[in-house]
């Protein structure tokens, strides 16, 4: 599924444990800088072969995901 | 006809800026610059030229290779920081070791070496030189707004060279350069002056480095990626099979997430970033330098180049050491 996959990718950029990582989980919380989120998307994107922009990914991870379900459609 | 190359050598300025200095004049950190670029200190000009540092880095490389000025038919020096709009960097060169040759810069950034390399390599294939001199040379410090703490802990001043020799056989494999738009993810405006009808547009920015630094760092880790996988299908060889590679200096961590999507470990990959920062078109020559002089490189060894930067632009090549 989409969200577990990115929240591996998620998990193993931050450090953060999965089962911490929720839809309503804020980028902010999870303790990464600015090219951490870099290095997530690109990430995702070879993951899902989506194109995402780092400006428009909204605040959370919930965000995120729908973000490239929107991207695979 | 081909070339190889004979000798290298490198100079950066006396004056060392370390993290804690410039945590004294920007609201910055030793810890903070340390993981997001991986620059510990770098070297400023303070009496160094552009020209004097790319002479003192042409010396070097002319001692090793046994190659004097007088034998040298063609300099060229990557820079976006010559001294003078005229004489270039390259002319100075010139005249500093006492040579007679041809003399020109080439810009494009931090992917100048690579794009000063594939000129020469032009010149070979003409048969028309014999030894040239490729230099990379760069004050960034002038071009910095040292109020900006997002860019000014980046970078730093140096120069580095390499002596080309032709050879029959060819030690330069494949090379490939990359121009890429994306002025609104780098832009470095010129210092110019003005005539009296010019007419100023809303978007002229400040002449100071202006880097999106998210945009930045994707388009860096896709360059890289990209030429080298690129370049080892043509040659007929897997990534993994590189022996060394030499890459701009950007960022650590461009240099770590290449390393982790190309699948080749990081102790293969020349990392001098804690000591220089991004000396621009100045980085791999520098680099490459330092890996010859510490006996990383040996003779056989596929040593894999590559620069990304401004322009947007970005080169690589692959070598036979």
């Amino acid at each position: 599924m989409t969200f577990e996959k990115i929240k591996e990718i998620i998990a193993d950029h931050s450090g953060e444990d999965t089962e911490n990582i929720t839809l309503e989980t804020e980028y902010t919380s999870l303790g990464i800088d600015s090219l951490t989120i870099v290095e997530i998307l690109m990430d995702i994107e070879d993951e899902f072969g989506v194109t995402l922009e780092a400006g428009k990914i909204g605040t959370t991870v919930g965000d995120l995901v729908a973000k490239v379900e929107e991207g695979q459609a | 006809m081909g070339f190889r190359i004979l000798g290298t050598g490198s100079a950066v300025p006396d004056k060392i800026l370390t993290n804690d200095d410039l945590s004294t004049m920007v609201e910055t950190s030793d810890e903070w610059i340390t993981t997001r670029v991986g620059v510990k200190e770098r070297h400023i000009a303070t009496t160094e030229t552009t020209a004097s540092l790319a002479a003192e880095a042409a010396r070097r490389a002319l001692e090793m290779s046994g190659v004097t000025p007088a034998d040298l038919d063609l300099i060229v020096c990557a820079t976006i920081t010559a001294d003078n709009v005229s004489p270039t960097a390259a002319g100075e060169v010139q005249q500093a070791l006492g040579a007679s040759c041809p003399a020109f810069d080439i810009s494009s950034a931090c992917s100048g070496f690579l794009f000063a390399l594939e000129t020469a390599a032009g010149f070979f294939a003409r048969g028309t030189v014999k030894h040239v001199l490729v230099i990379g040379a760069e004050r960034v410090s002038k071009l910095l707004d040292w109020t900006d703490r997002s860019t000014c802990v980046i970078f730093g001043d140096g120069a580095g060279a390499a002596v080309l020799g032709a050879c029959e056989d060819e030690h330069y494999l494949v090379s490939e350069l990359c121009t890429a738009g994306g002025s609104d993810v780098i832009q470095i405006p010129a210092y110019a002056g003005s005539s009296p009808f010019r007419v100023p547009s809303e978007h002229d920015r400040p002449p100071f480095i202006f880097m999106e630094g998210q945009e930045t760092f994707k388009f860096a880790v896709g360059a890289m990626c990209e030429h080298i996988r690129s370049m080892a299908e043509k040659i007929g060889v897997d990534p993994a099979d590189i022996h060394f590679v030499v890459p701009h200096q950007a960022n650590l961590r461009i240099i770590a997430m290449a390393s982790r999507k190309l699948g080749i470990p990081m102790e293969r990959f020349f990392v001098n970033i804690q000591h220089y920062g991004n000396t621009a078109a100045a980085s791999v020559p520098i680099a490459l330098d330092e890996a010859n002089r510490a006996g990383r490189l040996h003779p056989g060894d596929l040593v894999a180049l590559c620069a990304f930067g401004g322009g947007l632009s970005s080169a690589g090549a692959i070598l036979k050491w």
